[in-house]
């Protein structure tokens, strides 16, 4: 029953709530990489010891609740088609390395979708915890807790020198990834993204598009996180992330007043040419309606749009996607179909706004 | 500027290929550098994996590094995890470690590794598990309030040096006391 609302609602629950800072920053995120200490890491692992693996989580974890994260639900990768699989990457509950390469992957997903624990993906256990809008800190003590819990029935891959051990290298020590999706619209138009993202590497952070290694940033979202897991502290970790964080909101805010101030009215008409073109396209790529997407909410978190809800925007950006897409027509799409598809979806949720 | 190939989405992508000395330069979109193949998908998600593994060919790093141990030098290639197999080799070619033991069986070749990952760390300094960490809970602290008494000492606060100095004696009591049990 709960795999249907996975499935068919496209907005997570716990997404519907406004976090802190969530005109700029949509959600926070921290991952961690754990392993079982006596057993190989998936890469090597044999069918019956990742097996082992998939059942001891099923025993003793299926149904169960921890404070608020309630009900996990269990669910086998093999029990899934391709598009529910990508349904649950579109929705960031489960990597696409998951979804696609894994054998005998798993994922553990609270009934809110707040935690999901990936099973057998590139490390047996992989942690996730969101939480809507700018809140690393509160993100990081759950999911420390959430570990500690973990704990009392797991012997966690652990040394004195190297802390937990991971299946790759980069992310040894304390498993973190702390990462945070922010809509950065301003600081793009301005062509300041170009010029900042080289100075966020120099202090050991990764920027990258949506869908995390290797993918783009459509619609204006980019998603920044750690890349040192080693000789750091959690809290450090998360602190150095949140003060470049902070700064970037700073600059973007600045950058949204200063385009107001020079281009005002050249803004306006690019946020209504877009609500123009979502509103009333009959053909739209996924990647016309990123960036349309995000013109529009940029109008809304400024003021010009008024008839609109911030989530709508948040709940269309995931329901666009391919996967979303096929699951709402229950059936195969071609991308011409999608485009036609995904025009006509956009268009009834903006008419059910107004 | 626009794809040389469809004319209809932007160039993202820019490839030059040296051939026989000439040199030929092409800009297309990410679909066309699929469709012509100048690109195919499989060497695409493996890019950052050769990244990665790239990172680890440190062999000129690793000769200057271990001067002293030649033993380690003698016999590159037989290192091999007694656990799971993976052979050194292998770990540098693939980029992944294939169980714990591994970083046991080829710790004395990880520190530049690591140091090159994590911006020059190569000793964990965050959580430690609760039923594991006891002890190195206890010694953690201990660490800390040394460093703290080196700190009054040397700012010649001396009252404050003398309770910290009690509190360590304190917890190296506690240590003692819980190896004792550990090793009864």
């Amino acid at each position: 029953m709960s795999l249907e609302q996975f499935m068919n609602e496209a907005i997570s629950p716990w997404l519907k709530e406004e976090g802190p800072d969530s005109d700029i920053v949509m959600s926070s995120r921290i991952r961690l990489a754990r392993n079982f200490d006596h057993i190989p890491f998936p890469i090597l692992a044999d069918q019956e010891e990742l097996e082992q693996v998939v059942e001891f989580f099923k025993e003793e974890y299926e149904d169960y609740s921890f404070g608020p994260y309630k009900d996990f639900e269990f669910i086998h990768m093999s029990k899934l088609n391709p598009t529910e699989k990508r349904v649950l990457v579109e929705k960031h509950l489960i990597s696409p390395h998951l979804s696609d390469h894994a054998k005998h992957g798993a994922a553990l997903i609270s009934q809110n979708e707040q935690v999901s624990v990936m099973v057998n993906e590139e490390d047996h256990i992989r942690v996730q915890l969101y939480f809507p809008g700018f809140q690393l800190e509160k993100a990081l003590e759950q999911a420390s807790d959430f570990d500690d819990w973990l704990e009392e029935k797991i012997n966690f891959a652990f040394d004195e020198k190297r802390g937990y051990l991971t299946s790759c290298p980069t992310n040894v020590g304390t498993g973190l990834r702390a990462s945070v999706m922010m809509h950065l619209p301003a600081l793009t138009i301005t062509q300041q993204m170009s010029r900042l993202i080289p100075a966020i590497n120099q202090l050991g952070l990764v920027v990258r598009g949506i869908y995390g290694e290797g993918s783009e940033a459509i619609g204006n979202i980019f998603q920044i996180s750690n890349q040192i897991t080693l000789g750091k502290s959690e809290r450090d970790i998360v602190d150095d992330l949140k003060s470049v964080v902070e700064q970037l909101i700073e600059q973007e805010r600045n950058a949204r007043q200063q385009i107001i101030q020079q281009n005002g009215i050249q803004l306006e008409d690019k946020i209504f040419r877009s609500y123009g073109v979502l509103a009333n396209s009959r053909i739209i790529e996924s990647k016309e309606a990123a960036k349309c997407l995000s013109d529009v909410r940029l109008g809304i978190d400024l003021g010009y749009i008024n008839s609109l809800s911030k989530t709508i925007l948040n709940e269309l950006m995931i329901l666009t996607q391919p996967g979303f897409l096929q699951q709402y027509a229950q059936q195969n799409l071609s991308p011409d179909e999608r485009d036609v598809r995904r025009a006509a979806l956009i268009r009834e949720r903006l008419n059910l706004e107004i | 500027m626009e794809c040389q190939e469809c004319h209809e989405r932007p160039a993202s992508l820019h490839f030059t290929q040296v051939v026989n000395g000439h040199k030929t330069e092409v800009y297309v979109c990410e679909k066309c550098a699929y469709d012509k193949g100048y690109m195919s998908q499989e060497q695409d998600s493996l890019s950052l994996h050769n990244l990665l593994s790239g990172l680890f060919n440190f062999d000129s790093f690793q000769l200057s590094d271990s001067k002293s141990h030649s033993a380690s030098h003698r016999e590159p290639q037989t290192l091999k995890c007694d656990h799971c197999g993976l052979t050194y080799d292998e770990f540098k070619r693939v980029g992944k470690f294939g169980c714990a033991n591994c970083y046991k069986t080829f710790d004395e070749r990880l520190n530049p590794i690591f140091r090159r990952v994590h911006s020059g760390n190569t000793i964990h300094s965050g959580k430690v598990p609760k039923r594991k960490g006891g002890q190195l809970h206890v010694q953690r602290e201990m660490e800390q309030k040394r460093s703290e008494l080196q700190a009054l000492i040397h700012q010649e606060e001396f009252e404050e040096a003398a309770k910290v100095r009690d509190q360590i004696r304190t917890l190296e009591r506690q240590l003692d006391s819980e190896q004792r049990e550990g090793d009864q």
